[in-house]
């Protein structure tokens, strides 16, 4: 469940020399890394402490001083904070909006990607392999090429239909759906081309149609890379700042990042809710990341062309 | 819907179940069909139930991604409001804006500097876990950041870069450090922020040489001097632990005298009396000028501000405050200044200054930026490290190469496809990058880029610029094309 794991990397690389002999260039190594990791921590240390000391003493003391005075550690920002509870525009809220675009765009992602995939691999129609290519091409397309038309056709949606996908969370999970699918498609599609063909074939012949085949022998067989991509794509929407920004126009509902953004737009920005909304922005992610770290990676690994 | 062409499907392929051939197939299809060992037979209709598997992505595709992609390009061609053909008006009015080129300038940096940064940092952190035994831990540290929001990285990562050392850790840090060398004196001047020492002379005193004040007059031994500062402000003076300036008295074969702070809530205009509500300058560090210049005793001003230097030879001296006095110490770097540039673009044009010049911000942000990926790159190059064929690496080592040699001649050209990979996905992420910098640059700077120009035209300004803003768009997609076509050669 580890990243070393996950990525192929638990072949013990053991050089004899330098398990048997102590060679102090090991213990200068240990001690390097050993550094860096402490200055990789520190930002994560940093934030977690302002979160947690009062208001007035930012800008007075750094937050490093709770080494010899740990007493003035609070969860004071926190219970203020949450006090205003589900308020519109406020940090449960927030939580709450982010999670509601979130879970409908991975999940819509995931099974469309599958679907989709299982056509392109064990489908027998013509041109798979120039569908497919065109998926791959759609895979660094930048979300700014569709920003504005998308947003003119949701207004042009909503006069048609008086439905308002233009600063709604619909919207939003369309456009966050159509930008991970094509990640999705290749991602599931390398998997399944995995999958031995002969096993739809006995399927097929005792048959089984294409939606059981899929429901019972591809689906399953392809749940670890499903799993994969539905992590990547949580905390892909999760932590998006600009698709929301664009499509919430207008919305009083925001997401966490549009939250901390606007927070920091302000004139007197209150380092302490910044502070304590960063930390609880990042709380779910940490949780599914610390959680299924081994999917993240595999994830991370086939989406490197992304 | 779906599931009901589905079950036609199956309900087909149960009648078509028989090696029969069906007439209406077409020919092509025929030719596909005995690779899937199955009966040939039954028409393209069969295979609607697979097809159909793909038709919500497609659509959904061809509807928020193509045809927009389409939308944006012709938009890309008509003025702001879309209403008007403008042709390649939108790209000139780019390229021929100072602060466009100066965005182009910032994303060339962000291209230039971070994917061979990251890849660096990233396949050093691959290469040296592969020797320790906590590789899984620092892997871990590493890598955590990812699941972060940009949003909230870049939010940290302002508080650490303050420029306030009560709240941010890296001038902080380098103030503790630099104290140890350059300690400040009691009496800062600020030289950066415009303050100088020859503003602090008031009566008998004037600059001297170096950051330094000396008086104006020269004295024997057996007189005394009265000298005045002015611009030291009275917080200053009580933290310092000032008294009420007493002048002393002379003393036969001594230079003395009193510095006090020369000026008096009850007389402001008046210079060169020391009044009963004017503090003496204390600790202040001085120094006896002989004739020629050198010094020849120091000493301390007490707190009510008299000094004496006592046992002198007959002579003409001047007194001097030394230059410590004045050390302002570290006065704290802008870490996220979009001004001040790292390269120096003095005696160049405007538009050659905006476009050579690197802004300090940018290296800042591509640190913080480097936090959030470095784990990235490691775990894809530590894959590629683990996939490496380990015979090939031992082979190279009995034959005598050391372990540079090897690394350097046998693992690098290896890896070199991978490296590749996390250099191209660090292109086309640093392209696009956008929640960094407008968390982190201060709101008016020269610190945006592509994507955040975009969404200024398109969005944040009133009424959005609809040409200008696609055309940036265009652009983006323009250059990320190499990329597609390296992913189908690669993909084929």
């Amino acid at each position: 469940m580890s990243v070393a794991e996950a990525a192929g990397l638990a072949i013990p690389v053991r050089r004899r020399r330098l398990s048997i002999h102590f060679r102090p260039s090991r213990l200068v190594l240990n001690v390097v890394l050993v550094l860096v990791a402490i200055f990789w921590l520190v930002p994560t240390i940093s934030l977690t402490v302002i979160s947690f000391r009062p208001e007035g003493l930012f800008g007075i003391s750094g937050w490093w001083t709770v080494l010899t005075a740990p007493s003035q550690l609070t969860i004071q920002n926190y219970e203020t904070l949450l006090s205003t509870g589900f308020a519109t525009g406020g940090i449960l809220d927030s939580l709450v909006t982010t999670a509601a675009i979130t879970v409908p765009a991975t999940i819509l992602v995931t099974v469309l990607s599958s679907l989709a995939a299982y056509s392109l691999v064990f489908g027998r129609w013509r041109g798979r392999t120039a569908v497919f290519l065109v998926i791959v091409a759609l895979l660094v397309v930048p979300v700014q090429v569709a920003l504005i038309p998308v947003a003119q056709l949701y207004d042009a949606f909503g006069n048609l239909t008086g439905l308002k996908l233009f600063g709604s969370l619909p919207g939003v999970i369309i456009f966050h759906v159509a930008f991970g699918l094509p990640f999705g498609v290749f991602l599931m599609r390398n998997f399944y081309t995995g999958i031995p063909k002969d096993l739809l074939e006995a399927g097929r012949i005792d048959g089984a149609g294409e939606w059981t085949l899929f429901r019972r022998v591809v689906m399953p067989l392809g749940l670890p890379a499903a799993a994969s991509l539905a992590i990547f794509q949580f905390i892909w929407v999760w932590n998006d700042l600009l698709v929301g920004l664009v499509f919430l126009g207008g919305n009083p509902h925001h997401t966490l990042t549009i939250f901390l953004f606007s927070q920091t737009r302000t004139l007197a920005a209150n380092y302490w809710v910044i502070s304590t909304g960063a930390m609880i922005s990042i709380v779910v992610p940490l949780a599914i990341f610390f959680s299924f770290q081994r999917y993240f990676v595999r994830g991370v690994l086939a989406g490197a062309v992304k | 819907m779906a599931a009901q062409a589905r079950r036609r499907s199956l309900v087909l392929r149960r009648i078509v179940a028989t090696p029969a051939p069906d007439p209406g197939a077409p020919n092509l299809e025929a030719a596909v069909l005995p690779e899937t060992g199955r009966a040939p037979g039954g028409g393209w209709r069969r295979h609607l139930g697979s097809l159909a598997f793909l038709t919500p992505a497609g659509i959904w595709l061809l509807v928020i991604v193509g045809y927009p992609l389409i939308g944006t390009i012709r938009d890309s061609f008509y003025n702001n409001d879309s209403t008007k053909l403008v042709g390649l008006g939108n790209y000139k009015t780019l390229f021929s804006t100072a602060d466009i080129l100066v965005t182009f300038r910032n994303n060339v940096i962000w291209v230039i500097v971070f994917p061979f940064l990251v890849t660096f940092v990233g396949l050093l952190f691959a290469v040296l876990t592969e020797r320790v035994r906590w590789a899984t831990a620092f892997k871990t540290i590493i890598f955590m950041p990812i699941a972060f929001s940009a949003t909230a990285s870049a939010l940290v990562w302002n508080s650490i870069m303050s420029i306030d050392p009560h709240v941010g850790m890296l001038n902080a840090s380098i103030e503790t450090v630099d104290d140890w060398f350059n300690a400040p004196g009691l009496y800062p001047v600020n030289t950066s922020a415009g303050q100088t020492v020859a503003s602090l002379a008031a009566t008998g005193l004037r600059p001297g040489p170096g950051a330094t004040l000396e008086s104006t007059a020269t004295v024997a031994p057996g007189q005394t001097l009265k000298l005045g500062m002015i611009g030291i402000s009275p917080a200053t003076l009580q933290l310092v632990g000032a008294e009420k300036a007493v002048v002393p008295p002379a003393a036969s074969g001594a230079v003395s005298g009193v510095v006090w702070r020369d000026f008096s809530s009850s007389h402001p205009a008046v210079r060169g009396v020391v009044f009963a509500d004017e503090d003496g300058i204390a600790g202040l560090h001085l120094s006896l000028l002989s004739s020629n210049g050198s010094s020849v005793a120091s000493t301390v001003t007490d707190a009510d501000g008299a000094f004496r230097f006592s046992s002198l030879s007959t002579g003409s001296y001047r007194v001097e405050a030394v230059a410590n006095n004045f050390a302002s110490g570290f006065t704290g770097i802008y870490w996220l200044s979009g001004t001040q540039s790292l390269t120096p673009t003095s005696g160049l044009s405007q538009t050659a200054q905006a476009l050579l010049s690197v802004p300090l911000v940018d290296l800042s942000m591509i640190t913080a930026y480097l936090w959030i990926w470095a784990g990235f790159a490691m775990v894809i190059i530590g894959a590629g490290l683990a996939a490496l064929n380990r015979e090939v690496l031992e082979a190279a080592r009995i034959d005598g190469a050391t372990e540079w040699q090897t690394f350097r001649r046998v693992t690098m050209p290896m890896l070199a496809p991978v490296l590749i990979v996390v250099l191209v996905t660090m292109i086309i992420n640093v392209l696009k990058i956008f929640d960094i910098i407008v968390n982190m640059a201060p709101s008016v700077s020269q610190a945006n880029t592509l994507a955040v120009a975009m969404y200024d035209f398109g969005y944040a300004s009133s009424p959005s610029a609809n040409g200008l803003a696609s055309a940036i768009a265009v652009i983006l997609f323009i250059l990320v094309v190499p990329v597609i076509y390296i992913n189908l050669r690669r993909i084929r």
